[in-house]
């Protein structure tokens, strides 16, 4: 007996039985089809809401002047407090290794006027890193550039609470000149709507101006009253608010025995509601993997395990013509081997094509990874061997004549 | 004459629950090279037994069973698939072919399982068989597309293909219609002139009259064992049938 022959007999076993070795491939192409696309809508859906947690600014910092201190004693307010300059914002700026965004904050309240409309609302200056950090964007016009900060020019991005107020004829504002307090500012960009936040605060009530126009033409100071910047992932806020830190110990020349003078605040709250959301929907994903795997494994562990007991006459045949156990262990091991890849490999495809036809036609979010079609073909391909393996064992350890009258 | 079975005192006996049965008690006779045996019995007699262990399916509890010189009952399930593989040609009663194979596929098969025969070698060796039992016109032919007739003789070239010390039939005609089984008779004893060692297991009495040894088996026994001195001639009876119309 040699492998050539053996090969040549699975080969025929599997052509001369179109039919049944089609079934058992497609429950292997089932299995398989469906653990990927099971796991590539699991998988997408997940991205898709840690997505939208993260636009809620899940890694945004915030650093104010002023010690964060206990309970108990006066302190002043942080605002009134003059110890955060823009030579820190600078210098974080250009040694910070953990962020994507910096930007320094100046706000000032006040009153803004188009034609008969007023307004009463507070103007924030900002560099453009702000619209990372705040997660905005424009929706019509663009924001302040480079340039405008280093005049100090009179320019501001409004939200759509302002537009509505100041321009509720629907007029385009964009290119209009408004008044903020006695100033007059041209708008140069509206931002999207991004409507209430979960404290029930109006995100569209908001002004931004270039943060050099609010600290010289309205508040006149040289001190921030904030700065805001943006870790370069969820993950790595913690590092940022040590390496800002640092930065802002050296800058201020504190001692090592000194607290500091300054406070740095991440988003806990939706940053903690982020890791329990991911790692609840890390588990449901497991618990889809799981079942989906184990139903296509159970499904592909029948259509095997039947298809080698109905040929145990064949098994038999084959034996009382002189072959040995171990011959017909090898023929269906290869027969199970090349179904079982086989339907795989079809299954992978099918998979993918399914879940790409799902992003299609219903416009889900899908994300296929290497490891869930890694995952689902080899669980999948290893059952299908091994249920084609077990029963052709137990066949070829039969005696030829029990076999061969096997009904 | 070659002695190509020799069976000394078998005894082969079953645990069947807290019983023992005894199937075979002491059966002895030797079979020599080119003889036509029958082996008859009824139901429990102990002859499919006998069939299994002369077919190297089964070992005997006791006893020394020889074929063509080599001692079976110490030998591992693999040489005896070996021995099964070179010396044994088996013809069963339901024919057993590979469905949806073809007639040469089919004959070819022992062949598969013999590595020191070459791809071109078993092909040809396989038509020459067929060719022997007269299908050279159906070799691509499938088993589902043949008669009960054909599939049984593309056993028999199966049977021959490994040119066998022995060919084995168990009922070899129970499944086929009187004309067909002299068709098939008539064929067993052209191999049987051809010099072919043939044991032929049936409970039909008829058959035993083709032959030219007759066994009978009861009780595990050896109850009869004669030579059969006026053999008749299977085609004569053949020609005497009636020709069934829708042939």
């Amino acid at each position: 007996m040699n492998a050539t022959n053996l090969f040549k007999i699975a080969l025929k076993a599997i052509a001369n039985n179109k039919m049944r070795s089609f079934l058992t491939m497609l429950g292997i192409i089932i299995g398989v089809a469906s653990v990927i696309t099971m796991l590539a809508i699991g998988q997408g859906s997940k991205e898709q809401i840690k997505q939208n947690i993260a636009e809620m600014g899940s890694n945004m910092i915030m650093i104010r002047p002023g010690e964060d201190r206990g309970p108990g004693g006066a302190r002043m307010s942080a605002d009134d407090m003059q110890s955060l300059t823009l030579t820190d914002y600078e210098n974080i700026v250009n040694q910070n290794k953990y962020l994507a965004a910096v930007s320094p904050v100046v706000s000032s309240g006040g009153q803004l006027i188009y034609g008969n409309n007023n307004y009463q609302t507070s103007v924030t200056g900002v560099s453009d890193g702000y619209l990372t950090i705040r997660q905005l964007k424009i929706e019509s016009g663009e924001m302040f550039s480079e340039a405008d900060i280093k005049s100090s020019a009179k320019v501001c991005v409004v939200g759509k609470t302002i537009v509505d107020n100041l321009f509720p004829s629907g007029a385009d504002p964009v290119g209009q000149i408004i008044r903020f307090n006695k100033i007059p500012m041209k708008i140069v960009g509206v931002l999207k709507s991004k409507g209430y936040n979960s404290m029930g605060m109006d995100q569209d009530d908001i002004v931004l101006m270039p943060y050099t126009t609010v600290m010289k033409r309205i508040l006149a100071q040289t001190y921030l009253q904030s700065i805001y910047a943006s870790a370069l992932t969820e993950g790595m806020t913690d590092l940022a608010i040590a390496d800002v830190t640092t930065i802002l110990r050296a800058d201020h020349r504190l001692r090592d025995t000194d607290d500091d003078d300054f406070s740095i605040r991440s988003q806990e709250e939706i940053s903690s509601m982020m890791t329990s959301t991911m790692s609840m929907l890390t588990l449901l994903l497991a618990c889809v993997a799981g079942i989906s795997l184990v139903v296509g494994g159970i499904g592909i562990m029948n259509i095997m395990y039947v298809s080698v007991t109905e040929r145990t006459r064949e098994i038999g045949l084959r034996m009382s013509v002189g072959a040995r156990g171990i011959d017909i262990l090898s023929q269906f091991l290869i027969e199970a081997i090349m179904i079982s890849v086989t339907g795989g490999l079809i299954g992978m495809l099918f998979g993918v094509g399914a879940s790409l036809l799902v992003k299609t036609l219903a416009g889900w979010p899908i994300s296929i990874q290497a490891w869930t079609v890694a995952l689902s073909f080899l669980v999948c391909t290893i059952t299908g061997v091994f249920f084609g393996w077990y029963p052709a064992k137990k066949a070829a350890n039969l005696d030829p004549i029990e076999a061969i009258r096997y009904e | 004459m070659k002695p190509i079975i020799d069976l000394d005192n078998i005894r082969r006996e079953f645990v069947v629950g807290d019983e023992v049965v005894k199937a075979l008690r002491g059966v002895s006779f030797t079979i020599h090279e080119g003889e036509f045996v029958t082996i008859m019995g009824t139901s429990g007699s102990g002859k499919s037994t006998l069939l299994n262990i002369l077919g190297c399916l089964d070992s005997p509890t006791s006893g020394e069973y020889r074929l063509d010189g080599t001692p079976v009952r110490t030998m591992s399930k693999n040489q005896r698939a070996i021995l099964r593989n070179r010396k044994i040609g088996f013809v069963f009663q339901n024919y057993n072919l590979l469905a949806k194979t073809t007639a040469v596929e089919n004959v070819e098969l022992p062949l598969m399982y013999n590595g020191d025969v070459s791809a071109g070698e078993r092909r040809e060796r396989a038509v020459t068989a067929l060719r022997r039992v007269g299908l050279g016109d159906r070799l691509n032919h499938k088993s589902n597309q043949m008669s009960g007739g054909q599939m049984q003789r593309v056993a028999i070239a199966r049977a021959l293909v490994n040119d066998p010390a022995v060919i084995l039939a168990d009922e070899a005609t129970g499944n086929l219609d009187t004309r067909t089984s002299f068709e098939i008779l008539v064929l067993f004893q052209e191999l049987h002139h051809e010099g072919r060692t043939i044991i032929f297991v049936t409970h039909n009495p008829e058959i035993a009259q083709y032959s030219s040894r007759n066994i009978v088996l009861r009780d595990g026994k050896v109850r009869d064992d004669s030579l059969n001195a006026h053999m008749l001639d299977a085609a004569k009876k053949l020609a005497e049938l009636p020709v069934n119309d829708d042939d």
